[in-house]
């Protein structure tokens, strides 16, 4: 069967081509040429192992001849397929922005350890081995750490050392987890540890199951761990940003969803979840509220946006995680778009902070159109592809009558749009920088007179530099990735019928069993 | 042997926390690197009792577990990957700044910025912090 061979695709070609990258990487040229040749292999063999997996159900291979609970086992099934195209996909398009954002790829490394990223997000997705996932986690990072670091500016030095020590303690509890888990059951492989976990006593297992929601909340950046993310993300240059933002803290949500459902299963909705969930929701969008920088109010919603993807699996019904893997794949989308839209405003404008933006909407409508449709789309306005997400998460929750949670999950999106109102109102609308200066003080009431106005001759300096029109190569991607966030909208029918197969297949994981253990 | 195995990995986490807790860089990464020794110990550990013969061949009769050997030494090359690029980012902070102590993050200066003023008007950008339209 063909699927099979398939399977380690994703993850070795990247790996293969971050090597080539490596080799030519005195021709800039060839290296982007290769780049995107190598991605968009990843992205066909993604959508055919989707299409077979749909077709055909689980499938899975041992690499390296070793038969299943001692090798390592590669296995696919519906919603490892579904996320693995998702983020080929943001992928794929992350890496056109990037090659036609100047300075973005400078580096002789950008390529590569980009391509060693795409190749760790892939393992994480496909691996049926907790060690492994391990690996293919500090895969991610390590690449991770490098392009946050590309530019070793001092900001940029500073929050990636938080980000990458907090990554490390949550990678040592990892081991550590893996490692009580080995010592109590005698196996890594997650199709074997779903049978002998359930053996063990209660307690243990409850511990062995929190332990490891703490490692996946971290990456995940789910309420309390999630203080890292808002003020590590803003700082790496836009792509980076974008990359991280749509994919590195979902791949933790499909961490905590598959240990979750495979190793801890409950057998009703889960509250401690959904406590986390529903503090995750309401801290992240006040944190978002309170910002007043475009990129640093996104990273914030980064964090809200989790709480739904968890509170789906909280709900813990078919409806309830159907909606999750709706979510996340609605939430890839569009919020890889906005931070790319975060970078097209800086790129025209020179800055990312509301005070010194206005009047996008009249001097750059593409930009404030491209922005506008999945800014209420994270809102959740119909006929959009959040609306669409949240009506099923909500509809699940209203299933198993968690009230709270839908309460609680309902007035976030209204929070949502305020603060998505807030970034069009400082950017989109009123009066440009240019037209603010000429004013003078009138358009900046608060502020003392004096001040005012050596903001306002600062500001018409700043925005006499940075006025320039993005490039074709940067907007096309992201018009392409608002085209696929309508197109998820138009079609969700057919997706929430896939994802309700998918969440089926996790709730249920004999098949998914059968097939590493008894093939 | 085990227990004091158990020990050991439990000073080393010990250890670790405290000087994962401090501002200094260097002591981070020495604190990190104490807490991997830890975990690789702690999967050692793992693998059952000690001064079993270790796996060769066919082997009859009781043999150590090689599995959570592999996992350690997967682990140790992982750490001491990630240990290199933690000691150039502090050489580079050390390069940028002449010391290696953390900083405090953008919120935080920026709520002690307003704290100090007894005002709210004050904004970040990057390492620059602005109040009511003066660059301090």
């Amino acid at each position: 069967m063909s699927a099979r061979f398939l399977l380690p695709v994703p993850v070795v070609l990247p790996l293969i081509g971050a090597a080539l990258c490596l080799v030519v990487h005195r021709r800039p040229a060839v290296q982007r040429a290769l780049a995107v040749g190598i991605v968009g292999g990843v992205l066909a063999a993604s959508v055919a192992l989707l299409v077979l997996v749909e077709s055909e159900g689980p499938v899975a291979t041992d690499i390296g001849g070793w038969a299943a609970p001692i090798g390592i086992t590669l296995v696919g099934d519906l919603f490892a397929a579904i996320m693995l195209v998702i983020s080929v996909a943001m992928v794929f398009a992350v890496l056109l922005y990037a090659i036609a954002s100047p300075s973005a790829d400078d580096s002789t490394f950008f390529h590569p350890v980009y391509l060693i990223l795409a190749a760790g997000v892939g393992a994480s997705f496909l691996t049926g081995d907790l060690f492994n996932l391990f690996v293919a986690f500090e895969i991610m990072l390590t690449a991770s750490y490098v392009l946050i670091t590309l530019g070793g500016s001092r900001a940029q030095v500073r929050t990636a050392m938080t980000y990458i020590v907090i990554s490390l303690v949550a990678s040592t509890l990892f081991v550590t987890a893996v490692g009580l888990l080995y010592a109590a059951t005698g196996t890594v492989n997650m199709a074997d540890l779903a049978d002998k976990v359930a053996e063990l006593p209660s307690g243990l297992r409850s511990a062995l199951g929190l332990l490891l929601l703490v490692v996946f909340g971290i990456k995940a950046a789910i309420f309390p761990l999630f203080f890292w993310l808002p003020d590590s993300y803003p700082t790496a240059p836009s792509p980076v940003t974008a990359i991280f933002a749509g994919l590195l803290t979902k791949v933790g949500v499909y961490a905590i969803i598959r240990t979750q459902t495979l190793l801890f299963p409950s057998d009703g909705p889960a509250t401690l979840l959904l406590v986390v969930a529903g503090a995750t929701m309401v801290v992240g969008v006040l944190g978002a509220i309170a910002q007043d920088d475009v990129k640093r109010i996104l990273s914030f919603h980064i964090v809200s946006q989790i709480g739904y993807m968890i509170m789906g699996l909280g709900l813990y019904t078919v409806a309830g995680l159907a909606g999750a893997v709706l979510y996340i794949v609605h939430h890839i989308v569009v919020k890889t778009t906005l931070f790319l839209v975060s970078g097209l405003i800086e790129y025209t404008r020179g800055t990312a902070a509301l005070q010194r933006l206005g009047g996008m909407a009249r001097s750059a409508p593409l930009i404030a159109a491209l922005f506008l449709l999945p800014a209420l789309s994270l809102a959740g306005i119909p006929p959009l592809s959040g609306f669409v997400a949240k009506l099923a998460l909500v509809q699940a929750g209203v299933g198993v009558g968690s009230w709270a949670i839908v309460t609680v999950s309902l007035a976030v999106s209204a929070l949502t749009l305020f603060s998505m109102i807030k970034i069009w109102n400082g950017v989109f609308w009123g009066p440009t920088p240019e037209e603010e200066g000429e004013a003078g003080p009138v358009g900046a009431e608060p502020l003392g007179t004096a001040g005012a106005g050596a903001v306002a001759l600062a500001v018409r300096h700043d925005a006499a530099v940075a006025h320039r029109r993005a490039p074709v190569g940067m907007w096309a991607p992201v018009a392409g990735l608002v085209v696929l966030s309508l197109v998820i909208a138009g079609a969700s029918g057919p997706i929430y019928h896939l994802a309700e197969r998918a969440a089926a297949g996790l709730l249920d994981p004999s098949t998914y069993v059968e097939e590493v253990l008894d093939r | 042997m085990i227990v004091t195995l158990a020990v050991t990995v439990g000073v080393l986490y010990a250890v670790g926390t405290y000087l994962l807790l401090q501002r200094t860089l260097t002591r981070i990464v020495l604190g990190l690197g104490l807490l991997t020794h830890g975990a690789n110990l702690l999967l050692l550990a793992a693998g059952g009792r000690s001064g079993r013969a270790p796996l060769v061949g066919g082997g009859d009769g009781a043999v150590s577990d090689p599995l959570p050997q592999a996992l350690a030494l997967t682990a140790i090359v992982i750490a001491f990957g990630v240990s290199a690029l933690l000691l150039t980012l502090g050489y580079r902070s050390w390069q940028l700044r002449h010391d290696d102590d953390v900083e405090d993050d953008v919120e935080d200066r920026r709520i002690a910025r307003a704290a100090e003023l007894g005002d709210d008007i004050v904004t970040v950008e990057g390492d620059i912090v602005t109040v009511e339209g003066d660059e301090l």
